[in-house]
C-alpha cells in the first residue's frame, strides 16, 4: 500500500490517480501516523519551501518521513518533494529542509525564462532502480523556479539542462527523488512510478 | 534541452467541443472526451479546457469532462473560461485541474492574480489576455489593446503595460491571444508575442491563428512563444499533432515525441 502525504500543499489526485491507474493501491493522508502501515510513501507538492516545511513540521510529518526512511521502506519525493529532502533552500528566505540529502535549492539563474514550464529530458549519470526501463534522453514533464545543488556527486542519479545543468533524479538506497511530475509524464512518467511501486 | 510545446485548447460548450472564428459562430468540432484521448495518444503536450459558455452550468461540465480526462490521461491539464473569484480557482485546482486560466477577472480584480499565486503558487496561474491591435498611431510601434468578456468590451488598457502588471503579481505563464488573428487561420500575430516575449521572464504560450505549420513554426521562433496553443487546425484534422512535431523538428525546433 503506497501512502500519499497530504500536507496541504499541491495536486495529490493525480499522483493517487496514476498509481491508480498502474493498478497499485494508493491512499491520500493527513495523518502521519496512518503511514507506518504503509509499504511507500510519495512526498508531492508544488508550494513554496517555506511554507512546505511548515506545514510538514506542524502536522508531524518530518519525523515520519524521516523515520519510513530510516526504516528501509521505498520514499519518493516528487518536484517541491524532492527539493524538501535536501538540507537548506533560499527560496524567500533561508530555510531548513528534511536534510535527507546534503545540498541546497537555489533558483535558476536569469537567464532563462522561469519558471521553467514544459518537457525536458534527462541525462543519466548512473544506475537507478527507478529509472529501469526508460531511455537516456527521455522527455518529462517540468514545473519550477528553483533547482537543487547536491554535494554527493554519487547521489545525483540523473541531470537536466536549463540554462546549467542540474540533478533532477537524487537517490541514496531506499529514498529517490524527482524534480519533474512523472504523474503529469505520460509513458515514462508511469513507468517510473510502476519501478518504484516494484520495489521492496 | 526544453522542448517547445504544441497543446491543442477543447473550447467546451454544453458538453460538446465547439469552435468559434473571431470569437463568434460556433461549429460542433465533436466530443471533448475523445477528442482529449485522441490528443493524448498523438504527443500533446498539455491540454487546456475552455468553458466558453463562462458559466456555473458550463464550469461544472468542463469539470466533470476534466474528471473523466484525467484518469487515464497523464499531461498537464488547463481550465479556463469564466473564473470570476478566488473561490472558482481554488475549486478547479481540487477539482483535479493542474493549471487555472484567467481572463476578464484579473482586469476586473488584479488582487485574484495575487491572491491565487500566493495560495496555490505561481506555477499553476495562468494569465491569459485578449488583445487587439490599434489603428497605427504613426509613431511606427505596434501596440494592442486589452479587451475582456470574451473578446466584446474594450478596456482601453495597454496590452504591454498589462502584461508587466500580471508577472509582478505572480502570474507564471502567460497566455497571448490576439483577436485579430483568432479562428482566422491566418497565422499568429507574431509581433504581439514577441514584445510581450522581449518584455517579461516567464514563458509564453502564443493563441489564436494557426492555420499551417509553418505559422506554429513562425510564432516559436521569431515570436519568441514557448508554446503554441491551437483548437481547429487540431480539431479538424488539418493536421495532426506528431505532422506539427516532424515538421518543427525538421526546421531545428526541439519538440517532443511521442509513442503510445
Amino acid at each position: 500500500m503506497i501512502a500519499i502525504a497530504d500536507y496541504g500543499m499541491g495536486n495529490l489526485r493525480s499522483v493517487e490517480k496514476a498509481f491508480q491507474y498502474l493498478g497499485q493501491e494508493a491512499f491520500i493522508t493527513e495523518d502521519p501516523a496512518a503511514v507506518r502501515g504503509a509499504s511507500h510513501l510519495v512526498l508531492p507538492g508544488d508550494a513554496a519551501f517555506g511554507d512546505a516545511m511548515l506545514n510538514l513540521r506542524a502536522a508531524g510529518w518530518d519525523a515520519a518521513i524521516k523515520d519510513h526512511v530510516a526504516s528501509g521502506r521505498p520514499f519518493l519525493g516528487i518536484c517541491v518533494g524532492l527539493q524538501l529532502m535536501f538540507a537548506t533552500s533560499e527560496e524567500m528566505g533561508l530555510h531548513t529542509g528534511l536534510e535527507l540529502f546534503s545540498g541546497r535549492c537555489r533558483r535558476f539563474p536569469a537567464k532563462e525564462r522561469v519558471p521553467q514550464i514544459g518537457w525536458n529530458q534527462i541525462s543519466m549519470q548512473r544506475p537507478c532502480a527507478i529509472l529501469h526501463g526508460i531511455d537516456e534522453g527521455s522527455f518529462f514533464y517540468f514545473v519550477h523556479s528553483y533547482y537543487v545543488e547536491t554535494d554527493v556527486p554519487e547521489e545525483s542519479v540523473a541531470v537536466t539542462d536549463y540554462g546549467i545543468s542540474y540533478t533532477s533524479v537524487a537517490a541514496r538506497d531506499n529514498a529517490f527523488g524527482v524534480q519533474f511530475h512523472p504523474e503529469k509524464s505520460q509513458k515514462v512518467g508511469l513507468r517510473l512510478l510502476a519501478n518504484f511501486a516494484a520495489l521492496k | 534541452m526544453l522542448a517547445k510545446r504544441i497543446i491543442p485548447c477543447l473550447d467546451v460548450k454544453n458538453g460538446r467541443n465547439v469552435r468559434g472564428v473571431k470569437f463568434s459562430a460556433d461549429i460542433d468540432a465533436g466530443d471533448p472526451v475523445e477528442l482529449a484521448t485522441r490528443y493524448d495518444a498523438e504527443g500533446a503536450d498539455e491540454l487546456v479546457f475552455y468553458d466558453i459558455t463562462a458559466s456555473s452550468d458550463g464550469r461544472n461540465i468542463v469539470m466533470d469532462l476534466v474528471q473523466q480526462v484525467s484518469e487515464r490521461v497523464f499531461i498537464p491539464l488547463c481550465v479556463g473560461g469564466g473564473i470570476r473569484t478566488y473561490d472558482d480557482v481554488r475549486a478547479i485546482l481540487k477539482g483535479g485541474a493542474d493549471k487555472v486560466s484567467i481572463n476578464s477577472a484579473a482586469v476586473l480584480d488584479p488582487q485574484i492574480i495575487t491572491r491565487s499565486a500566493e495560495s496555490f503558487g505561481s506555477q499553476c496561474i495562468v494569465a491569459a489576455i485578449d488583445a487587439l491591435r490599434r489603428p497605427d498611431d504613426g509613431s511606427g510601434a505596434p501596440s494592442w489593446e486589452i479587451y475582456i468578456n470574451g473578446g466584446r468590451k474594450a478596456t482601453g488598457i495597454d496590452a504591454l503595460e498589462w502584461v508587466d502588471e500580471l508577472v509582478r503579481r505572480g502570474a507564471g505563464e502567460l497566455v497571448l491571444n490576439s483577436i485579430d488573428a483568432d479562428g482566422t487561420r491566418d497565422g499568429y500575430d507574431i509581433e504581439l508575442n514577441r514584445a510581450v516575449a522581449e518584455r517579461v521572464d516567464v514563458p509564453l504560450v502564443a493563441s489564436g491563428g494557426a492555420g499551417t505549420t509553418e505559422h506554429i513554426y513562425q510564432v516559436l521562433t521569431e515570436g519568441k512563444a514557448s508554446a503554441a496553443l491551437a483548437a481547429s487546425i487540431f480539431h479538424f484534422q488539418v493536421y495532426s499533432i506528431p505532422e506539427v512535431k516532424t515538421y518543427l523538428s525538421a526546421r531545428g525546433v526541439t519538440v517532443r515525441h511521442y509513442e503510445p
